[in-house]
């Protein structure tokens, strides 16, 4: 009994933690401005990244290279993207706030995943302008 | 017998534990988060004493499974002393640095008074059920006292990014062990699935710290309608 009451307290605080944590993390970039090449780019039409935007700007973001340490950070945003899905899905009828909130958190991790891309197109136009300079 | 996993995973927590410690000490935080220095310190130290009860007696001898239970129980209680640095921090505008003290002093003296009863009781059949007991008990402190601190951070509007991102990790750590812990209490037939989930959150900690000194500086500000992911 004690073991069942400190698993459902546990897993629920490990939710809310993790989900904070996340939103701590991707706060960062929630307000960094994309530059008009990334948009063009990734065909960002309005002023802020749509949430079903995510996917693609993941693709673009595999083409393109960069750090590794990068990598790693996309793929747990992606995991938390996904887990946001799951819950917008379940709470679309019944708890239209919920479904809105998770929502929020995926327009976030499109938001992050653009500002990773610009910054990663930004660094591989530097690297070819160098590379022009001086070349071999 | 330990397999590839295994000792990725341990290398990676020695590495990522020493690389905390490495980020403390240079960005010149030592002051303020040497007990978060400390503890990545001795949990480095402790993967070496592993690492040499292993070599010496074998991954399934009762002496290493001693050594492992006793340095566990010791790095708990020593994560609850950051705990009580981080509530330190938390009230820094308040004057209640003594009576936080006396509280803490009494938590751990009280934990490590528990733990040393209880090893002394079981001692020489300190089996695999106690083990995870114990450690499902322990850890739930741990939440219960995250928790806490995590509440007084959002009542008093804390806004330091840093101990945001700190508290919120250990909050993953502890809630997650505890989960662990008390799903193989729950389900002792599945334990060998929950062999994964302690390494894997005891190497998590470790980075999300090494990245939190890495990324986000001390000056770095976090609003409350940010962490609810809200719009202002």
């Amino acid at each position: 009994m004690i073991a069942a009451l400190i698993c459902v307290f546990s897993f629920v605080a490990f939710l809310q933690f993790f989900v904070s944590y996340c939103h701590a993390a991707l706060v960062s970039t929630r307000h960094a401005e994309l530059s008009d090449r990334v948009r063009e780019i990734a065909g960002i039409a309005g002023k802020t990244v749509a949430p079903q935007d995510f996917g693609r700007l993941l693709q673009f973001l595999w083409l393109c290279p960069g750090e590794n340490f990068h990598i790693w950070q996309v793929r747990a945003v992606a995991l938390y993207y996904q887990f946001l899905g799951v819950i917008n899905r379940l709470c679309r009828v019944l708890f239209p706030s919920a479904a809105a909130w998770a929502d929020q958190g995926r327009q976030d991790c499109s938001q992050f995943a653009a500002v990773v891309l610009d910054r990663r197109i930004a660094r591989m136009q530097d690297l070819l302008a160098r590379q022009a300079r001086n070349p071999i | 017998m330990l397999g590839p996993l295994d000792y990725f995973l341990w290398i990676t927590s020695f590495l990522l534990e020493a690389w905390v410690v490495f980020q403390v000490i240079s960005s010149r935080s030592f002051a303020r988060y040497y007990p978060v220095a400390l503890y990545m310190f001795s949990a480095a130290l402790v993967e070496c004493v592993h690492y040499v009860c292993i070599t010496r007696f074998g991954v399934s001898s009762p002496q290493y499974h001693f050594v492992y239970f006793c340095t566990g129980t010791l790095l708990t209680i020593l994560l609850f002393w950051v705990i009580i640095q981080f509530y330190q921090q938390a009230f820094s505008g308040l004057n209640i640095r003594r009576y936080i003290r006396g509280g803490a002093a009494i938590l751990i003296l009280a934990t490590a008074l528990f733990s040393c009863v209880a090893v002394r009781a079981h001692n020489g059949r300190l089996t695999q059920q106690f083990a995870v007991e114990f450690g499902q008990d322990l850890y739930f402190v741990g939440v219960v006292l995250t928790y806490l601190l995590w509440a007084v951070i959002l009542y008093f509007r804390e806004t330091r990014a840093r101990l945001v991102h700190l508290v919120l990790a250990l909050g993953v750590y502890f809630s997650g062990t505890a989960a662990s812990y008390a799903l193989r209490n729950l389900f002792p037939s599945l334990h060998t699935s929950f062999q994964w989930a302690l390494p894997i959150l005891g190497t998590l900690l470790p980075l999300a710290w090494a990245c939190t000194f890495w990324k986000v500086p001390e000056d770095s500000r976090i609003l409350a309608y940010q962490l609810a992911g809200r719009t202002p």
